[in-house]
C-alpha cells in the first residue's frame, strides 16, 4: 500500500464561507468574519487505501468530504484527483466524469433515499444519469452486482421495495449499493454508521472493508469515533478547527498519539475493558470554538493543557515524528 | 452494590412485571413485557438496548410520561414501597421532579427557545416547591453553579449555549426539586466524545454528592463501563440480562450480550476484526415467537422457538436464556426434540 500512487491529493485546501453577521452589523456595514470551515488541509489518499478523518463536530470534517465530492467549491488551495487538478471544475456536464469516479455516502440513509423510488431505481439512478449503460439487461446486471456487493442478498428480493420497507441497516446498504453502481475509485463516507445500532454498525463496516479487498477502492471515512476509525482505516487524520493536526497509521494514532488534542480525544473515548497505560493529561476544558473566530497561533492553544508562549503566537508547522506520522505541534520541535 | 448492608435495605424503586402496549391503527402492539427490577438508593443502573428494544418506553413508563398512543397494560412501579400512579398524568405530577426526574436526549428540543435558561430552571422550583420568584431564581443560580455553569450565564437563551452547556442546563433542571432518582435518556448521545466525557464525569460527581439513583438509558455499552454499577440489557421489549458492570463485561452470559460486546471496536483488545451480529433486530409488528433473539443467535435450540425464556437469577446476576443454567443431558434432549 505505501507505494501505491495517490488517487486524491489535497494541497492547502480551503473552504471559507462568507460570514453572516447580526442585523446591526449589517445595518452599520460592519464586515463579518468568514467561517473558515476548512483552513489549509494537506492530505493524500492512495489508491485502494482507507483513510479516516476523525474530529469533533465543528472540526470541518464534513465540509472536507463535501468539497472533495465537489458538492461545494473550494475557495483556495488545490484538489488533485488521479494527478489532475480538479480544483475549479464546475457544472454538471464537466463534473460527469468526476462523479463517475468519486461517490459519497451520507450519514442519514433515510434522508438520502427518495421515498417514492424503488430500491432498483435508486441504485440504477447514477448509472442512468451518468449514462454508463446502454441497455436494460446491462443495467439490471450492474444493479444486481451492486446489491450483492453491498450485502443485499438475494438482490431481486429488494428491487421492488421502497425505502420505508427496509430496516436502518438495509437502507444504508442501499445507499452503499448506489455509490458502488458506478464502480468508483474513491468513496467518501460521511459518518456512515453513526446513526445505526451497534449490532448493525459492524455489518456495514464489514461491507466497506470487503469492498476495498474486492475492488481496490479507496475510502475516505469521516467519523467522530476513534475506535471505529482504528478498526476500518489504514491511516487516520485528526482534524481540529479546519486543520489536520495529526496523521499516522491507525495504530500510531490510537496507541502512540503525539498531538495533545489526539491524546485528549483518545482519553475521552469510553473503553469497554480495562484501561491501558494512558498518558496522564488533564481533561480538556471548554468546547471547540466557532470557525468564525479561530484563535491566533496554534488554534488548539486555548484548550491545550500543555500550551506555552510560542503556541499563542505562531501556528506550528507540520512535523514528521515517524514513518508516515506527522503532527502540527510545537512540542515536537 | 457490593456492600451487604445496603443489599438488605428496601429498594428505592421497584418495577414489577411492567408491560406497555402501543396502539397502532386500531391494533395493540406489545412493546415491553414483564420488565422487573429493583434499584437501591444511590445506585447507577444502565438500561442498554438497540433502537426499538423498549428501553426508552420502560423509562418513560416509570416517569409516567408515555405518549398518548401508549398505555401501561400490566405491572406496577413502587417508589419507596408506595405504588406510583404511572398511568394517571395528574396524579403522577407531585411525584415527578421531586422524586423522579428525567434528563431528555435532545436538549435543544426540551428547552424553551424564548425563555432565559435561569427562568426555565426556576420554574419547577416555583411550581413544585411553592417557592417565591426570588427564592426560585436564587435556587436556580445555585443549581447552575452545581452543574459547572457560572450563575451569570443564566441570562443566556438556549441557542446561545453549546450542546454540552445545554445538557448541563437539562441536568440542573432535573435536579431542581432534589429528586432521589434521575432518569437520563441518552443524555450524551448527541454530544462529541470530549463533551460526553465531561457530562459523564459531572453525572458521576453529582451522584455521589447528592446520593442520587441514576437510570441511564443508552445504546452505547462503552459509556456504561465508565459510570454505572449495574447494567440491564434489553432486547425486543424484554430484559435479557442484568448484572454488575464488571461481571457483564468480563463474563457476559446471554448470547446477545456477548455479541454486543464483541461488535464494539476495542483497540485495547488488540483485535482488528469485529464479529457482526447477523440480521436485524425484530420490529414491533413482527416479534418472533419464543425468544426474540433466536433468529440471530448462534446457539439457538428448538426450545427457543416455543417458549419465552424467563429472566432467572443465575450466579451474581439474572439472565433470560435456556443456556443458563446449563441444561442436564435429559433436558437437552428434550429441548432439541
Amino acid at each position: 500500500m505505501p507505494d501505491a500512487p495517490d488517487i486524491l491529493r489535497l494541497e492547502n485546501l480551503q473552504v471559507h464561507f462568507p460570514g453572516r453577521g447580526g442585523v446591526l452589523d449589517h445595518i452599520l456595514g460592519r464586515p463579518s468574519a468568514a467561517v473558515r470551515a476548512v483552513d489549509g488541509v494537506d492530505l493524500a489518499v492512495r489508491r485502494g487505501e482507507i483513510v479516516a478523518i476523525v474530529g469533533e463536530s465543528g472540526s470541518g470534517k464534513s465540509t472536507l468530504g463535501r468539497v472533495i465530492t465537489k458538492l461545494i467549491q473550494p475557495t483556495g488551495g488545490r484538489l488533485l484527483f488521479d494527478g489532475d487538478d480538479v480544483t475549479s471544475m464546475k457544472g454538471f456536464s464537466a463534473l460527469r466524469p468526476y462523479r463517475h469516479r468519486v461517490q459519497m455516502i451520507f450519514q442519514d440513509a433515510y434522508q438520502a433515499l427518495n421515498p417514492r423510488h424503488t430500491v432498483f431505481d435508486i441504485v440504477a439512478e447514477p448509472l442512468r444519469s451518468l449514462r454508463l449503460v446502454t441497455d436494460h439487461t446491462q443495467l439490471t446486471q450492474r444493479v444486481r452486482q451492486s446489491h450483492a456487493a453491498a450485502g443485499l442478498n438475494p438482490p431481486e428480493e429488494f428491487f421492488a421495495r421502497f425505502p420505508h420497507e427496509l430496516s436502518g441497516g438495509q437502507r444504508q446498504r442501499v445507499v452503499i449499493a448506489g455509490a458502488l453502481a458506478v464502480a468508483p475509485d474513491l468513496i467518501v463516507a460521511d459518518e456512515p454508521v453513526s446513526m445505526l445500532d451497534v449490532s448493525i454498525r459492524a455489518q456495514i463496516l464489514q461491507v466497506l472493508m470487503d469492498l476495498r479487498q474486492q475492488r481496490n477502492m479507496a475510502l475516505l471515512f469521516i467519523t467522530h469515533d476513534l475506535p471505529v476509525a482504528w478498526l476500518i482505516a489504514d491511516r487516520i487524520a485528526v482534524m481540529y478547527l479546519g486543520r489536520v493536526v495529526e496523521t499516522g497509521t491507525a495504530d500510531d494514532i490510537t496507541f502512540r498519539p503525539r498531538h495533545p488534542y489526539t491524546v485528549a480525544l483518545r482519553n475521552a473515548t469510553p473503553h469497554v475493558r480495562g484501561h491501558s497505560d494512558r498518558e496522564k493529561l488533564p481533561a480538556l476544558k471548554g468546547e471547540i470554538p466557532s470557525a468564525a473566530r479561530i484563535p491566533n497561533g496554534c488554534r488548539f492553544h486555548p484548550r491545550c493543557p500543555l500550551a506555552f508562549a510560542r503556541c499563542r503566537e505562531d501556528a506550528p508547522p507540520t512535523i514528521e515524528v515517524g514513518p508516515e506520522h506527522t503532527t502540527a505541534c510545537w512540542l515536537m520541535k | 452494590m457490593k456492600n451487604p448492608c445496603q443489599q438488605a435495605k428496601a429498594p428505592i424503586l421497584a418495577v414489577e412485571g411492567l408491560a406497555v402496549d402501543y396502539r397502532l391503527r386500531g391494533s395493540s402492539l406489545p412493546t415491553i413485557r414483564d420488565v422487573s427490577f429493583e434499584i437501591q438508593a444511590g445506585e447507577a443502573v444502565a438500561l442498554v438496548g438497540e433502537s426499538g428494544s423498549g428501553k426508552t418506553t420502560t423509562a418513560m413508563a416509570i416517569a409516567g410520561l408515555l405518549p398518548p398512543n401508549a398505555a401501561v397494560s400490566g405491572g406496577e412501579v413502587r417508589y419507596r414501597g408506595d405504588r406510583l400512579p404511572i398511568d394517571d398524568d395528574a396524579a403522577m405530577r407531585p411525584h415527578r421532579w421531586s422524586e423522579i426526574s428525567v434528563v431528555f436526549q435532545g436538549a435543544m428540543n426540551a428547552l424553551n427557545p424564548v425563555h432565559r435558561i435561569i427562568k426555565q430552571i426556576a420554574e419547577p422550583c416555583q411550581l413544585q416547591l411553592g417557592m417565591s420568584r426570588d427564592e426560585a431564581i436564587a435556587r436556580a443560580r445555585e443549581l447552575l453553579e452545581l452543574v459547572g455553569i457560572s450563575a451569570e450565564r443564566g441570562r443566556a437563551y438556549p441557542h446561545e449555549l453549546s450542546g454540552g452547556m445545554r445538557q448541563r442546563v437539562m441536568i440542573a433542571m432535573a435536579l431542581a426539586c432534589s429528586p432521589s432518582i434521575v432518569i437520563g435518556d441518552e443524555p450524551t448521545t448527541a454530544l462529541d466524545v470530549i463533551t460526553q466525557a465531561q457530562i459523564l464525569k459531572l453525572l458521576t460527581a453529582l451522584r455521589s454528592q447528592l446520593n442520587l439513583a441514576l437510570i441511564l438509558i443508552t445504546h452505547d455499552l462503552s459509556v456504561v463501563a465508565e459510570c454505572c454499577d449495574r447494567v440491564m440489557i434489553m432486547y425486543a421489549g424484554r430484559l435479557v440480562e442484568d448484572g454488575s458492570v464488571a461481571d457483564i463485561f468480563a463474563n457476559p452470559k446471554h448470547p446477545y450480550t456477548k455479541l454486543l460486546i464483541e461488535s464494539i471496536p476495542n483497540p485495547e483488545h488488540g483485535k482488528r476484526m469485529v464479529r457482526p451480529i447477523p440480521g436485524d433486530p425484530p420490529t414491533l409488528q413482527h416479534r418472533p415467537s419464543g425468544c426474540a433473539f433466536r433468529s440471530r443467535c448462534p446457539s439457538a435450540m428448538p426450545v427457543c422457538a416455543t417458549e419465552v425464556p424467563n429472566l432467572k437469577r443465575w450466579e451474581q446476576g439474572r439472565v433470560a436464556c435456556y443456556l443458563h443454567p446449563p441444561m442436564k443431558h435429559e433436558e437437552k434432549a428434550l429441548a432439541n426434540a
